[in-house]
């Protein structure tokens, strides 16, 4: 009886509203944050994240209620991430009722961060999030697949190779990696599963695949190919194509570990 | 009846109070710090997160230990996560922490049990262990009344109290297997506690804490 794989509906929350875009750029709104919780959890849900992805300060409020209302009615763990700068953020967003918190811009620009947060509240409540691009590194002269870390939504290079990040971060004490393939996300395309099964073979830590599910079989891949330890996926679920419950089914038809 | 929820300004204590207010509605859910109202409660939840020896320093520093031994020789008592592991003699964590010592044994890492610590080839697990472990209910106990045996709950940890403890199995409830078997829940007399969170494991996990609510130890 091995641990289940986790299936993680992720709701992307701006200005209180689920939205979801395509490539990072172009949204389409998906209703209102604790309904759409409310629904995953029935359908059996492993977990669920939010991620405000404007994260202006004003909106951060926004959150916080978001989060308080839906940690009043769903009791599986809720992860929360976007503008998280300070301890203070953290300490918020986990009195709100938050369980895990995801850092991504303000782990590159002080990765120090990471430690005190780890070693302030335990390393099982702080997640990495990690934007990363495939790219191609024309200075090294070699061919081998390389992936660059962006910060801020997607918006910013970092000149930082994923891989070196994430054993980086996990050695500063995360305890957990969100790694989102931009190159995936949105186009319904799948998982990269080149980047995923690297980032899992290279950490202890466990790593949730982000960005580019379309259909129920980009999950069984995400575990089976690319060794992730959770899926995650957004536009399926919000528009209907498939129910959490389809897509527990289908991973565990296909062998795999699943709570149903 | 009034409930008390240990708090130790460490971790969230927002769910546990939560998921006990929806099975309890009638109850008086307290969280709290004040060694009077943990004394006068009738039942006491001793939550907890993060590093093990964080949680000693708070206890200590909230003057509460005297007020916790006396509630585990007397009232209902559940224990959660870090509060489970609390209860053995000695964790590993933090170069090492003297426990409560309601139970024998020693609560370590992970590593300690995988791959090659285990001399044999099994594979590399991930630290820290994060999701949801079918339990296998050891023993019956009214904390587990209708809850199917080998139910998902959901665990956080890096350390774990193993099965084959000094204690022998007459202590273990409920079992989970990661590379090894080790302790899920554990219990003697009033007191009962699980090393998952039943405020995160969905119905299952509520109807943990609800049974909670009913026992009298």
């Amino acid at each position: 009886m091995p641990l289940a794989k986790r299936i993680i509906p992720c709701l992307d929350v701006d200005n209180g509203r689920v939205v979801k875009g395509v490539n990072f750029v172009g949204i389409r709104d998906a209703g209102d944050p604790v309904e759409v919780a409310k629904r995953y959890n029935q359908q059996g849900a492993d977990e669920i994240t939010f991620l405000d992805i404007t994260a202006t300060s004003d909106k951060r409020d926004t959150l916080l209620h978001v989060v308080e209302e839906v940690a009043s009615e769903v009791f599986i763990p809720l992860t929360v991430g976007g503008g998280v700068r300070e301890l203070k953020d953290v300490h918020n967003l986990l009195n709100a009722g938050a369980d895990k918190i995801s850092v991504n811009s303000t782990a590159v620009f002080n990765p120090d961060f990471i430690k005190e947060a780890s070693s302030h509240f335990g390393s099982q409540c702080i997640v990495v999030a990690i934007d990363a691009k495939q790219t191609q590194w024309l200075d090294r002269g070699d061919q081998r697949d390389r992936w660059e870390i962006f910060t801020h939504g997607g918006r910013k290079a970092t000149g930082i190779n994923a891989i070196d990040w994430a054993i980086k971060m996990a050695d500063y004490g995360a305890g957990e990696i969100l790694l989102t393939s931009m190159d995936g996300d949105g186009t319904k395309a799948g998982y990269d599963l080149k980047l995923t099964s690297a980032v899992s073979s290279a950490t202890l830590i466990p790593v949730i695949a982000s960005g580019g599910v379309g259909n129920l079989e980009h999950l069984i891949d995400g575990v089976k190919i690319g060794g992730a330890d959770a899926v995650l996926a957004a536009s399926i679920f919000h528009f209907g194509e498939y129910s959490v419950q389809q897509a527990k089914q289908a991973m565990r038809d296909a062998g795999i570990e699943i709570r149903l | 009846m009034q409930i008390a929820v240990i708090d130790l300004g460490v971790g969230n204590l927002r769910s546990v109070e939560q998921a006990l207010s929806v099975v309890a509605p009638d109850a008086n859910i307290v969280v709290t710090s004040d060694t009077g109202v943990i004394a006068q409660a009738d039942r006491v939840v001793m939550p907890g997160q993060g590093a093990v020896g964080t949680w000693f320093k708070a206890l200590r520093e909230r003057e509460l230990e005297a007020v916790v031994r006396a509630s585990l020789a007397e009232k209902p008592m559940l224990g959660i996560c870090v509060g489970m592991q609390a209860l053995f003699e000695h964790c590993e964590e933090d170069g090492g922490v003297d426990g409560l010592g309601l139970f024998s044994g020693s609560v370590r890492h992970f590593s300690n049990f995988h791959g090659r610590a285990n001399g044999d080839d099994s594979p590399r697990l991930k630290i820290p262990k994060m999701g949801w472990n079918q339990v296998t209910q050891n023993q019956d106990h009214a904390l587990w009344h209708g809850i199917a045996d080998d139910s998902y709950f959901y665990f956080v940890h890096s350390f774990c109290a193993n099965t084959a403890s000094e204690n022998g199995p007459n202590i273990t409830y409920g079992e989970a297997d990661y590379g090894h078997n080790f302790i899920a829940a554990v219990g003697r007399e009033n007191v009962f506690a699980v090393q998952f969170h039943p405020e995160k494991s969905h119905d299952d996990g509520l109807k943990l804490l609800k049974n909670f609510t009913q026992w009298n130890g």
